[in-house]
């Protein structure tokens, strides 16, 4: 094909950007943190993705999920329903059920009878939002959280639903949530990633986590999320052999300098000065990282605050003061993921111990950001990934009972970042089966957080194959009603 | 950033960031100069119309707006429904065209695009527009739907460049754009290149200098020869077959478990290795149950269209997963052999190719007739390791016609693969894509628009080889002949290998694509003949020196004026390493192993479930085997491999990224695989009596496979000073006791890790991961 055309203004691309830029020092990885798609070739930073940037000033700047895997019930939590207590035992109406396809897990009961919350349920705050007893420390911070009654969701199982909340398909391999926001809107901080992912187990019936609800999918691979765990080695391959001395590190690395500058003197590739900023940057990393993973440094006010679990590794306490901590270094995205909420069977006793283990740190978490001035720039966001049943998943006994999925309707709560505090959004039937006022689907949750990173979900973009894609595929809308 | 050139999509979006007035008449005076003087629909046009136009004027009818589409001649050409005056399109006179008209209105309620698409028309598309409208807007087929043509080898100006018909293509463009091919590269990175690009492993030092001492005329061609037969070569196939073929060793769902799929990818090396003509490769992948009589090899070779994932999550409705699994199918069937993104045309008409969701269905169809279940046992035993069909490898098999199988024990092995169910299932469209809304019934058949399916073929999957085979299909050869391209030169001819239809990239060499189609279809589909093709050439052979000129004018190395430079891929790294040490487990085949990893990463990501929720790492040799025979488990894929953008093997992939990022420099420096290495080469060279000189330049040849500079050597050997000066014994002991791999005796801890030190350092330059 001709491309007399082009030639000229080939000049604006990467390469040429790159071999310019690599003369002036160490811009190349300031830049390519806070831009990294502009030097990756793809040419999509300055047209498309410079469109999804409104005119409007961001209301939050990072996002903290508390994704509570396993699917919490809404019916032992968020969403009071008095009537089922009443007609325990009784089938579900099928007037009620209209249809909804059965996982394989109840598709053979004979009978789907309602059961309502073993645990109390009272009223707090100015906004009287009813919350369960099993959230002590949640029901304190109810002023400063909205509670969204009425999502709802089209998968019926973990592995799917979870990937769809994550990255807007069921079916995997898009980028994910947080790769979405580091394309957008890259790093805050240019000695961190842009999307940092710490797991915790709790003691429930767990549910596994895959790295594709971190994935960057078809975006580069600098958008992944980058797990940080509390082994020895916070970020993989972080850690300097034994023996090391930060010395000599450093002497390592100005050699590779210097001998990769000959190289490139040798043949002009710009990747070469590209991966000696790269270098810098891991070696800026290995500093800032542990740094940040250190929570001896704080003060007691804070530990009290979390509980004393947050000063276990790896526990979901210790992952909420690690995400304050992340975020507010200037992490765009820490996605935590606490496994444990599948109680398909025993659910009381399970999820007792379960709402105990994350009751505390989330408010914890909320309240630390406040006290901090930071819940305004910061949206924080708790729930799980479809709801449960109204009826029990197997037999029904006086102080026993479990519940399926359900995809129909689901309680999670926002905080922060321009969300309104102290409101309840949304209504399900008085058998808490089906949304009846303002539903929420998954794509208009994910439509309404980017939203508050001063994101236009139909404008953020990226072509993939031919097709334009985007976090909430074909549809969502901001739910206006719940932002301040 | 090899992942797309910058096609002409781009460039025009670059363009569109110049000022420019928006009267008609200045759109004109400014791009007057820069277009083509014969605008041309497929080059030209035809992707502006694409990108912007046709999702609501194109192939899917049911989106269709104002019943107007602009991708076919005679639609366009007509009167306008609503509006039997107007026409959209009158050829020769753009101001009588509403299409001209609405591009450049201001009218938010007539410009198109809309302005609610989010899409806009650059200054430049348009008046590409206008110009084609006013030279009589004359359509032209897609290009990679009509066959490839005969082309006659092109007349350059020097002659004495080219060593095969490949190069007067590439120096014909060249000499067109006014630029010079780079001299030969030095026999040392020519080496190195041809090393990787055939085996995948570095150059020995014996190989180096019996490289080096051949004058004779054939010393590069004999090493071509004698890597293509080595072992190594179908290993290194293999990796991008793998990728194609979304291989790996766990189902890939949920507590996503074991499965014994090993012994196809023996097969795909023995395959690659035994140079199996690519027709009967795919036919047998596609259809080998359906051959008369197949042989266990025939029917192994068919768990190709098994690795893809499968659901063990007790709960799922079964008919949505195995729709699932038909649907892998069929759009890995579009991406890998034919170029087209089927998965579109799952729940409407293509957008953008001229793919109708019946013609979804209808090619689904053909791999819908498996005696399969969506969900056949949760995570459980051996018995889970392969899903129905399946068929079982036995001792007598190995001993047998499946010898090229490495089987380490005498352990039941079974492996999932293809058959038919006894009756047909009836296929039906799915709306919207879902497994529960079936429409009309379809039965198998494949895209008119590509080639109309031969009455005489089967209708099933042995057929539908048969029409990919067939001479007449304009898609199957390019589309190979495109990815091994890709494979020897970093990227495609077509940039975009997984999409040949309406919005990939166009071909920056048409009628090199073309002739090379046609040669392999000639010869017979010899894939090594092809391979050797593109390594003999002599653009294959130039340096891959950057000079400004270049630099400035194609960046991108669209024209080839120099030989492509690129890190290696994730196995590749690993192979470098384990090679050049000496550490390399040569055993081919068999099942995959579990190197070093870093702890709690299946752990931390279980739900505790079958016998993948703990990493049980290996120890021995199975510390060092090649990168291909890393143990895939789906949802953790081995991290140092995701980290230098290896596939998850989720689903089918005809490319990868190369990106450059802080964690891979993590990887290099703290891996204890490359810690390792460094240990143990450094012990080697330590007893060999040399002195430290000679054991750095030794060990740079090895890692970076050329003679070291003497400024590159002045800095190793200071630094080696150094450390052998101020490393204190402690810190020698420390740095040394990493990996399994035995001790050697009698060393200096501080000569011992000095010389590792620099050893490292070698391993973590640039070069030494990259292509050169």
């Amino acid at each position: 094909m001709d491309k007399n055309i082009i030639e000229h203004h080939l000049n604006l691309n990467r390469r040429k950007f790159l071999s310019t830029m690599s003369l002036g020092l160490g811009s190349v990885a300031l830049g390519s943190l806070l831009m990294p798609d502009l030097f990756k070739g793809n040419g999509q930073m300055e047209g498309e993705l410079a469109a999804a940037i409104p005119d409007f000033a961001p209301k939050a700047k990072r996002v903290i999920y508390l994704f509570q895997n396993g699917a919490p019930s809404q019916l032992e939590s968020f969403d009071y329903k008095p009537k089922l207590k009443e007609m325990v035992g009784q089938d579900l109406p099928e007037s009620i059920r209209g249809g909804q396809r059965l996982t394989g897990m109840t598709a053979n009961q004979s009978s789907f009878p309602l059961v309502g919350s073993f645990s109390g349920f009272n009223q707090y705050g100015e906004s009287g939002a009813w919350i369960s007893d099993l959230f002590p420390y949640t029901s304190k911070i109810v002023d400063d959280i909205c509670i969204v009654r009425s999502l709802h969701t089209e998968a019926i199982n973990h592995d799917p639903a979870l990937t769809f909340f994550q990255t807007g398909a069921q079916q995997g391999n898009r980028p994910s949530m947080g790769a979405w926001l580091s394309y957008g809107l890259g790093s805050e901080n240019k000695n961190l990633p842009a999307f940092t992912v710490l797991l915790s187990r709790g003691i429930g019936n767990g549910q596994g986590v895959y790295s594709k609800l971190w994935t960057n999918g078809f975006l580069d691979s600098v958008h992944q999320g980058v797990q940080f765990s509390s082994g020895e080695d916070p970020v993989l391959y972080l850690r300097d052999p034994k023996g090391m001395s930060r010395v000599e590190r450093r002497k390592i690395l100005d050699n590779l300098a210097e001998l990769n500058h000959m190289s490139y003197e040798k043949f002009g590739d710009p990747e070469i000065s590209a991966k000696i900023q790269q270098y810098e940057m891991a070696y800026r990393m290995q500093t800032t990282v542990p740094d940040i993973m250190d929570l001896s440094k704080e003060p007691d006010s804070v530990i009290k605050l979390y509980g004393p679990d947050c000063l276990v590794p790896g526990t979901y306490a210790a992952n909420c003061l690690l995400a304050r901590k992340l975020s507010e270094s200037g992490v765009r995205f820490v996605q935590l993921y606490h496994q444990g909420w599948d109680q398909h069977g025993n659910l009381p006793y399970e999820i007792t111990r379960q709402a105990k283990d994350v009751d505390q740190a989330s408010a914890a978490l909320v309240t630390d950001l406040k006290q901090r001035g930071l819940l305004d720039e910061t949206l924080v966001i708790w729930g799980g990934e479809f709801g449960r049943t109204n009826y029990s998943q197997g037999k029904l006994t006086k102080d026993n009972y479990g519940r399926d999925h359900h995809p129909r309707c689901f309680s999670i709560w926002m905080a922060g970042g321009g969300i309104k505090p102290g409101t309840v959004y949304g209504e399900t039937d008085e058998l808490g089966y089906n949304v009846i006022k303002n539903p929420v689907h998954v794509h208009d949750f994910q439509a309404t957080v980017l939203n508050q990173l001063g994101l236009d979900h139909e404008k953020l973009i990226y072509k993939h194959l031919g097709r334009r894609f985007r976090l909430t595929d074909v549809s969502g809308k901001v739910v206006k009603d719940i932002l301040v | 950033m090899f992942k797309r050139i910058y096609g002409f999509g781009f460039i025009i979006t670059a363009l569109a960031f110049q000022a420019c007035d928006k009267q008609e008449t200045a759109v004109i005076g400014n791009y007057s100069n820069q277009l083509p003087d014969e605008v041309s629909y497929n080059f030209h046009v035809r992707p502006i119309l694409s990108d912007n136009c046709f999702a609501c004027h194109g192939p899917d009818a049911n989106k269709r707006e104002a019943n107007l589409r602009l991708d076919i001649e005679e639609e366009a050409f007509r009167s306008l429904e609503k509006t039997p005056d107007a026409h959209a399109l009158v050829p020769g006179n753009p101001l009588a065209s509403e299409v001209y008209n609405r591009v450049v209105s201001d009218d938010p309620s007539i410009k198109m695009p809309p302005p609610d698409s989010n899409l806009k028309l650059s200054d430049f598309e348009i008046s590409m527009i206008k110009k084609w409208i006013s030279q009589g807007a004359e359509y032209e087929p897609h290009w990679s739907f009509l066959p490839p043509e005969k082309v006659k080898i092109p007349k350059v100006n020097h002659n004495d460049w080219a060593n095969n018909e490949i190069d007067y293509f590439i120096l014909k463009k060249l000499e067109e754009k006014g630029f010079k091919p780079n001299e030969e590269a030095d026999k040392e990175s020519l080496l190195k290149r041809l090393s990787f690009d055939l085996t995948g492993l570095p150059p020995t030092l014996e190989m180096m200098d019996d490289f080096l001492e051949d004058q004779s005329e054939d010393a590069y061609s004999n090493w071509v020869d004698r890597l293509l037969s080595s072992q190594a070569y179908g290993e290194k196939m293999a990796v991008y077959w793998m990728d194609i073929a979304r291989f790996a060793d766990s189902h890939g769902f949920q507590d996503d478990s074991y499965r014994s799929q090993w012994p196809w990818r023996d097969w795909v090396i023995h395959a690659f290795n035994e140079n199996m003509p690519y027709d009967q490769f795919i036919t047998w992948q596609l259809a080998g149950d359906l051959l008369p009589d197949p042989t266990k090899e025939q029917l192994l070779a068919t768990g190709f269209n098994r690795n893809h994932k499968i659901t063990e999550e007790g709960g799922i409705v079964d008919e949505e997963y195995r729709v699932m699994y038909v649907t892998d199918r069929t759009n890995t069937f579009g991406k890998a052999l034919i170029g087209i993104t089927m998965e579109c045309a799952g729940c409407h008409d293509h957008k953008y190719d001229p793919v109708s969701q019946k013609e979804y269905y209808q090619l689904y169809s053909f791999f819908n007739n498996i005696r399969e279940k969506g969900i056949e046992s949760v995570v459980g035993g051996p018995e889970t390791y392969a899903k129905r069909p399946f068929m079982e490898i036995t001792d007598e098999d190995v001993n047998a016609i499946l010898g090229f199988i490495n089987k380490p024990d005498t352990s039941q092995l079974i492996v999932s693969i293809m058959g038919e169910l006894d009756s047909a299932r009836t296929s039906y469209v799915l709306e919207r894509g879902s497994y529960e809304a079936h429409g009309e019934t379809v039965t198998p058949g494949t895209p008119e628009s590509i080639l109309a399916f031969n009455p005489e073929f089967e209708r099933n999957r042995l057929g539908l080889a048969k029409w990919l085979f067939d001479q007449k299909n304009p898609l199957t050869a390019r589309v190979f002949v495109n990815q091994i391209w890709q494979e020897i030169f970093g990227k495609g001819i077509v940039a975009t290998p997984g999409d040949f239809g309406m919005q990939g990239e166009l071909p920056s060499h048409p009628e090199l694509l073309d002739w090379l189609a046609l040669d392999f279809m000639e010869n017979g589909w010899d894939i090594k003949r092809l391979v050797r093709q593109m390594v003999t050439s002599a653009t294959y052979k130039q340096s891959a020196v950057i000079d400004d000129e270049k630099m400035e004018h194609d960046p991108e190395n669209i024209f080839l004026s120099r030989a492509p430079r690129y890190r290696l891929k994730a196995e590749f790294v690993r192979d470098l390493i384990l090679s050049s040490s000496g550490l390399l487990d040569a055993t081919l085949g068999g099942p995959s192993v579990k190197p070093y990893q870093p702890s709690g990463l299946w752990e931390g990501a279980t739900s505790g479930r079958g016998i993948l929720s703990v990493y049980k790492q290996d120890h021995g040799k199975d510390l060092y085997r090649r990168g291909l025979y890393n143990f895939i488990k789906r949802t953790v894929p081995p991290p140092a491999m995701t980290l230098f953008d290896a596939s998850n093997r989720d689903q089918c992939e005809v490319e990868r990224l190369i990106t450059n990022t802080p964690l891979q420099a993590l990887v290099m420096l703290n891996d204890p695989t490359m810690l390792e290495a460094s240990r143990v080469l450094a012990g080697k060279l330590l007893k060999e009596n040399t002195t430290a000189e000679q054991n750095i330049m030794k060990a740079f040849r090895m890692i970076v496979c050329r003679f070291p500079e003497q400024r590159e050597m002045e800095v190793l050997i200071k630094y080696h000073r150094g450390q052998l000066n101020t490393m204190l014994n402690e810190n020698a002991k420390a740095l040394l006791n990493v990996g399994e791999y035995p001790f050697e005796e009698d060393l200096d801890p501080v000569e011992w890790a000095s010389l590792m030190q620099v050893i490292s350092t070698i391993y973590n330059l640039e070069e030494t991961i990259s292509k050169t």
